[in-house]
């Protein structure tokens, strides 16, 4: 008896609590988490998107990847900087005013030694307030691309970072834990409730957004919970237990697309994927050889030749990805029809070319591979294992998760590693300034390439698009020559999503719930 | 009764009373089978096997996934299909059962050379020793077995530095196993000892001042292994389902020397996507294995209980 009045009284308890979760709430998942809140820590795609919806930079790309003024209004180039109007009467989630003062702090810890976005942020010498609601963001002589190069440098408040004592990004790389990493305080569409690394991340609408009413999105709450195992996080999308799946697994697709209620969209994503080689070293690390073989171009060549690139898209990726010879995808200025095309399959060729460097049975090396970041990454580095062994190489695989696997190349610490590389600003010169210069914060490959590495600074000033185009060319040829890389293929999106939620796929892989709107 | 002629010595083995009770046993014939044929062609997998899956100069990707070879699509190479990244499916089970059943084996070995002697000692010296030994027994009982597994297996692969987790993580799980395994063995030796050990042969041995050691090794252990061979084959077919358990769940076998449980866990990816042969017939081969092993361990308690014939 006492049991059935129990039960009832939970009943009734439901039903009350029913209509008040009337309000919209988006439940969604991807393989990994964002691997800190602290906006300028970690420049990796799924931290800057979650960071995105709680932060916002000065300019910002819509879904369809235009760009789109965020907490300026309008910008203005000169021959020694840009003039950024910013946006009256923001306030920060904790009340605090958005002005000026924060936005030069906010590029003061962006180019901070610790920040992963210095590459991106040192275009900006310094800044320049004009008033409390006008900056002027300095350059190193005329920079035709600065508001390209501003959209993921999010703006911070300057009282909030001092009052905890977070002035200083975070230094990820030395697993340093500071305020910022679990909290946030932006000026964005939504607000941090809650986070559990790696568990669940609970985001509610900021209602005295700036942008309240001028945007589609009517979500009121985002639960965002990763799921590593991909059979889970399709399972999860099937059974409604989530709403939108950022990463399902390729062999899926059809599923998705055959049940009732999803659907699947798809989109040529601004990435790509690539092996780095290190020839930096004197000696590899994980190899049985002394010396460093790929220091020799032959055996780099070889490397290229021995991936069957098209194998891969195949029976990988499910045909979803483009085989390609660049490290950057189409829709970045530098990609050309002409530099685009893969170095082809030869392994014949590649075991000859290994025999004149003077490797006739190969050696062996380690991979290190995500195994939570990419489209079947690790199925990827599986795959080049087999096709390496066939030349020779014995590759021993380590695929672990990417909060590992990224410090290792950060740290220059790895001989063979698996990248993927997005392009916020839609220019090479993201691409030199990161993974091809000398000095690049993500280049470990130890490729330093005189020319390269000064073109990477003159197309930062250059403002005759047509010989900064050239320069641009000129060192994707080299590049192309010179073959640092393996590239793999550029990735193709593909986003599971329950028809009770409209949202559009954005090629930058980034969820833009402003624009998701729930019927 | 009366014999007209010696018994040949194939009469007299039959005349035995474990071989006539197997015999006249037709599952206990059955499974023995099957697991003979099991062990027998997992041990010679590297020759009946028709590819060497962890040479990975021998996988093409472009057989990848392709169905068992009756379903259209199917290539006749491929018996039963090939994995995601091209490997046949025949040749990893036959591998994948090889580690299985090694690892089981090694599992079981190490539960009982540990459990005996632990529980001979408990059962002849008495006293503290015993209660000490069988509190702690009686613990580790109330702990499910498997995640004392996934315990002492996190251990163990924390402790060991990255490059040689994957090498150690066979001997890893072995331990992990086989230290949750032990306290089956102690409580039925423990119980066997006690037995023996007011029997007049014990003491016959302890007047003549053999020492300790030596009675419970050369006299007492002899007379307990009955009791432990049944469990011990029952043992089996749980440590085998235990890796297979691990394996499943990430913490075993890595997937680069394939286990049959980590199979099931890598096939288990495609199901959605129809592939349902790559997690299928590893499941199968488990199956099978297990089952089999566990009708022997059933035949042989009751075969060998006094009690039951």
């Amino acid at each position: 008896m006492q049991f059935k009045k129990m039960i009832a009284v939970s009943i009734a308890a439901l039903m009350v609590t029913g209509p008040a979760t009337a309000e919209n709430v988006l439940r969604w998942t991807s393989q990994g988490d964002a691997l800190t809140m602290d906006p300028h820590s970690q420049n990796e795609g799924p931290t800057i998107a979650m960071n995105g919806q709680i932060y916002e930079s000065l300019v910002t790309r819509d879904a369809d990847l235009v760009l789109q003024p965020e907490l300026a209004e309008s910008w203005e180039a000169g021959p020694d900087g840009w003039t950024f109007k910013l946006r009256q009467g923001v306030k920060f989630h904790d009340g605090s005013d958005f002005t000026a003062e924060d936005v030069v702090f906010s590029f003061e810890r962006a180019n901070h030694e610790a920040s992963d976005y210095k590459e991106q942020a040192k275009n900006v010498t310094s800044v320049e307030v004009i008033d409390d609601h006008t900056v002027k963001l300095m350059t190193d002589g005329p920079n035709p691309i600065l508001p390209n190069q501003l959209t993921s440098i999010y703006m911070m408040d300057k009282g909030w970072a001092e009052a905890n004592n977070v002035t200083a990004p975070q230094d990820f790389k030395a697993k340093e834990e500071t305020f910022a990493v679990r909290n946030a305080n932006g000026t964005g569409p939504f607000t941090l409730v809650s986070r559990a690394p790696d568990e669940m991340t609970v985001l509610a609408r900021n209602p005295n957004w700036w942008g309240e009413g001028k945007f589609p999105g009517n979500i009121d709450k985002i639960e965002y919970r990763p799921i590593t195992n991909a059979a889970t996080r399709v399972a999860a999308l099937l059974s409604g237990e989530v709403d939108f799946v950022l990463d399902p697994p390729l062999q899926d697709l059809k599923r998705i697309e055959g049940a009732d209620g999803l659907s699947v969209k798809t989109v040529a994503q601004i990435r790509s994927i690539f092996f780095g080689m290190d020839q930096g070293v004197d000696k590899l690390r994980t190899s049985d050889v002394d010396g460093n073989p790929f220091k020799d171009t032959r055996v780099r060549e070889a490397f290229n030749l021995a991936i069957d690139k098209d194998a891969i898209q195949r029976v990988v990726m499910e045909g979803l990805s483009f085989p390609t010879g660049m490290i950057t995808p189409p829709g970045v200025l530098g990609n050309t029809p002409e530099n685009d095309p893969s170095y082809g399959f030869d392994p014949a060729k590649a075991k000859a070319l290994l025999a004149e460097a003077g490797y006739p049975d190969g050696f062996s090396i380690r991979l290190d591979c995500p195994n939570n970041r990419y489209n079947n990454d690790e199925k990827i580095c599986q795959a080049a294992v087999a096709m390496l062994a066939k030349i020779g190489v014995k590759v021993n695989l380590d695929a672990i998760p990417k909060a590992q696997h990224f410090p290792k190349i950060q740290n220059r610490e790895s001989d063979f590693y698996m990248l993927g590389w997005g392009v916020p600003t839609l220019d090479s010169h993201y691409v030199f300034s990161y993974l091809l210069d000398g000095e690049g914060s993500w280049n470990a490959t130890g490729y330093n390439n005189p020319r390269v590495n000064e073109i990477t600074k003159a197309i930062t000033t250059e403002i005759d698009i047509e010989k900064r185009t050239a320069m641009i060319d000129e060192a994707w040829e080299q590049v192309k020559a010179d073959m640092p890389y393996v590239p793999i293929h550029h990735q193709v999106l593909a986003w599971g999503i329950a028809d009770n939620v409209d949202i559009q796929i954005a090629a930058d892989d980034a969820f833009r719930p402003r624009f998701a709107v729930m019927k | 009764m009366q014999q007209d002629r010696p018994m040949t010595r194939w009469e007299r083995f039959k005349d035995n009373d474990i071989v006539w009770s197997f015999l006249h046993s037709p599952g206990a014939i059955v499974a023995a089978t099957i697991t003979l044929i099991a062990i027998l062609a997992c041990v010679f997998a590297p020759l009946i096997a028709p590819f060497d899956p962890f040479d990975p100069a021998q996988i093409s990707l472009w057989d990848g996934k392709l169905p068992p070879a009756w379903i259209d699509g199917g290539q006749p190479q491929y018996l039963l299909g090939t994995d995601n990244q091209g490997r046949d499916m025949l040749s990893t089970i036959l591998y994948g059962g090889r580690l299985s059943i090694l690892v089981g084996l090694a599992a079981v070995c190490l539960g009982m050379v540990l459990g005996v002697t632990l529980g001979v000692i408990s059962g002849y010296v008495g006293g503290v020793t015993d209660a000490v030994i069988m509190r702690i027994a009686d613990v580790q009982l109330t702990i499910p077995g498997i995640l004392l597994a996934i315990l002492i297996n996190g251990i163990g692969r924390a402790a060991l530095p990255l490059e040689l987790r994957e090498e150690f993580a066979i001997y890893v799980v072995i331990i992990a196993i086989g230290l949750t395994d032990w306290p089956q063995f102690a409580r039925v030796t423990r119980g066997a000892t006690m037995v023996e050990a007011n029997k007049e042969y014990v003491q016959a041995a302890r007047i003549i001042g053999l020492p300790g050691w030596m009675i419970m090794l050369r006299h007492i252990l002899p007379n307990t292994l009955r009791p432990v061979l049944v469990i011990a084959t029952i043992g089996l077919a749980l440590a085998i389902i235990a890796e297979a358990t691990l394996s499943f769940l990430g913490q075993g076998i890595p997937p680069t020397t394939p286990s049959l449980g980590t199979l099931i866990r890598v096939g288990n990816e495609y199901l959605f996507s129809g592939l349902w042969w790559i997690t299928f017939f590893p499941a199968i081969a488990l199956v099978v294995l297990v089952f089999a092993v566990n009708l022997l361990g059933d035949w042989m308690r009751d075969a060998l209980n006094p009690k039951l014939r």
